[in-house]
């Protein structure tokens, strides 16, 4: 176990804290969404998805580089969010979660089935931006500049929107709504509007992560789902209601995730699962959570 | 007469029209395999309320041992079912134990996460051949006698075994034990102050489910001579969990015609071609999960209690407002 180089140990660990970062931010998606829509958003992966193609399709067809793609494709795919928000999920607010569940799950298969008729399984590649092509030099190893930047940007959109939600008064409206709905609302405050938003921000977010995952990942109609079930993980992990928890967990992971690789690579696919195996029997609420 | 000798009549009845109405053996069995994996289904989530998004687990498992035990061990096919059994049994007590010390969402998260963790195991194990899958599982011989490479000998062996275990659920759930988790299901506060061990009861009823759920796909690999990834696949779990969802969850009989239709519609459109349907030419083979994820989202919007469910519903109506119409 000790003959492994160190510099090959640091660079899975940074392999592993790049995968991490995506976990984190959809995570954080599916926590916020859940937190006030009591929603389990299995469609989550298939937007994270729309969002690598739709930056893929905004390059060929209208020549919206990197940079521009960074901050449409997550608003258009959250605005198509809050859309299947008004239109589907909303009807069945109020009645027994698992049917939003069901609904989302049909969602995805419509989804990721569109996509896979169009472009088949192999799907595209995306060139990332040239002004990121570098390597930088950490000392123990070097890391393509663009996935620093990955780590970069999701850390600085996890933590603002962690702060969003904690200290600004719309979050704490948003906190008061996943309380009690009803009394928010008495007090004046647009829940409804609310619910709306916060499940396009959630969206938006996947997206977010989709157009920051095109360079490095293929670009294909499935991309998402895997990592829709190891974010679920997460998420249990770090236990449902928290924030910080999903982010956290989610960063962690990935860096287990990166270690199982140097020290045991068979596992490394199961180790997110069999962490959440282990937590549910030591402490069912999940990490950060509390307990019902 | 009981509701599952009803049920175990009827389908015995369709089940030797079926074929001599000239409908494939092959086609029915692959109906019946599925049939039985919705109904082991619909025993846990239907009667305790559970939601499990890790049912392929089993499925897929169920498969995966049942060709390996057949066509590497050599094992006779009775045996080789058997252990498509066991194995669903197995799995389900690890899974179930693990996940039923959460509730509702929770429940659902955990199992999907333990059967994706399966479904990694079979990518990478030896024994599940990985992308291939394993291929020209022999159908064997009967306890030695009856050769099974006859389809219709073998439909009758799938038909008999599919009926015994839907009866058998059934017949469970008339018992004490399966009024039991009805009780649970409408109310588990109600249920613990009884004095029921609520935890083993839904445990118990789990590893019925995962154990008939594994015999399902060991049935549908010994049919169709495959046990693939796809069979263990999360999609899979989706799948059955469509099917219970647009025959009704919860009734008896609402499963099986739910996955009778899932399957017919598959063949049907992946056999489709391409059509044209006015100025476009629309391939309908490619597009199944399309499809299938629309009737998912019409079924949750529109018709949340599935074909049966709401049958049974108009009936009940109808016959409350006779009551309610004839002069006391």
């Amino acid at each position: 176990m000790l003959d492994i180089p160190i510099p090959v140990l640091l660079g899975q660990v940074t392999v592993g804290l790049v995968n991490g970062c995506f976990y984190a931010m959809l995570s954080l998606g599916l926590a916020i969404i859940f937190g006030l829509l009591n929603v389990i958003n299995f469609a989550h992966g298939a937007v994270y998805m729309m969002g690598a193609f739709a930056a893929c399709l905004a390059a060929r067809w209208l020549g919206i580089n990197y940079w521009m793609a960074l901050i449409v494709v997550p608003l258009v795919v959250g605005a198509f969010g809050m859309l299947v928000e008004r239109l589907l999920l909303r009807r069945l607010a109020g009645l027994d979660h698992l049917y939003s569940l069901l609904l989302t799950f049909g969602l995805a298969l419509v989804l990721e089935g569109v996509f896979l008729d169009i472009y088949g399984s192999a799907g595209l590649s995306y060139s990332g931006p040239p002004q990121l092509n570098g390597l930088v030099d950490l000392g123990f190893t070097r890391l393509p500049l663009y996935r620093a930047w990955v780590v970069a940007v999701s850390l600085a959109v996890c933590i603002g929107i962690w702060l969003l939600i904690e200290r600004t008064s719309l979050g704490a409206n948003l906190r008061a709504g996943t309380e009690n709905p009803r009394l928010v609302q008495a007090l004046g405050i647009n829940v409804p509007m609310m619910v709306t938003l916060t499940y396009g921000l959630g969206v938006g977010l996947a997206a977010l992560a989709g157009v920051l995952a095109a360079p490095i990942y293929q670009v294909q109609p499935l991309m998402g789902s895997n990592l829709l079930i190891i974010a679920f993980a997460v998420v249990v992990i770090g236990g449902l209601g928290s924030t910080l928890g999903a982010i956290l967990t989610g960063l962690a992971l990935g860096v287990v995730e990166g270690l199982s690789k140097v020290f045991y690579p068979e596992i490394s696919s199961t180790t997110v699962f069999i962490i959440m195996a282990l937590v549910l029997l030591l402490r069912p609420a999940g990490l950060f959570g509390r307990e019902a | 007469m009981r509701q599952s000798s009803v049920l175990l009549v009827g389908l015995a009845i369709a089940g030797v029209v079926a074929p001599l109405s000239g409908l494939y053996p092959l086609f029915l069995m692959k109906c019946l395999a599925f049939a039985l994996f919705a109904a082991a289904f619909n025993f846990f989530t239907g009667y305790v309320g559970l939601l499990s998004i890790g049912h392929a687990a089993f499925f897929g498992m169920g498969a995966y041992v049942t060709g390996h035990a057949a066509k590497i061990w050599g094992f006779p096919t009775e045996l080789a079912l058997a252990t498509s059994l066991g194995a669903g049994a197995v799995l389900g007590l690890v899974i179930g134990g693990m996940a039923i010390r959460r509730q509702g969402i929770y429940f659902a998260m955990i199992t999907l996460a333990m059967a994706q963790m399966i479904y990694f195991f079979c990518v990478q194990a030896p024994f599940t051949g990985a992308e291939d899958g394993l291929q020209r599982i022999p159908r064997g011989t009967l306890l030695g006698v009856f050769d099974l490479g006859n389809d219709m000998a073998l439909y009758g062996v799938v038909l008999v075994l599919a009926l015994a275990a839907v009866w058998a659920l059934q017949r469970i759930m008339e018992a004490p034990f399966g009024h039991v988790l009805l009780a649970i299901r409408d109310n588990e506060a109600r249920a613990i102050s009884l004095g029921y061990d609520v935890k083993s009861y839904k445990l118990a009823a789990f590893v019925l489910s995962a154990a008939v759920a594994g015999l399902a796909g060991g049935l549908k690999a010994l049919t169709l001579g495959l046990a693939s990834l796809p069979d263990v696949h999360w999609t899979q779990s989706g799948a059955v969990i469509l099917m219970c969802l647009l025959g009704g969850l919860g009734t008896p009989l609402g499963p099986i015609i739910g996955a009778i239709l899932v399957v017919t519609l598959e063949g049907k459109l992946a056999s489709m071609g391409a059509v044209q349907i006015g100025p476009l030419a629309i391939d309908f083979s490619t597009k199944v999960p399309i499809v299938i994820g629309l009737i998912f989202m019409c079924c949750v919007l529109l018709f949340r209690k599935g074909i049966v469910g709401e049958f049974i519903a108009a009936v009940e109506r109808q016959s409350a407002q006779r009551r309610n119409g004839r002069p006391a």
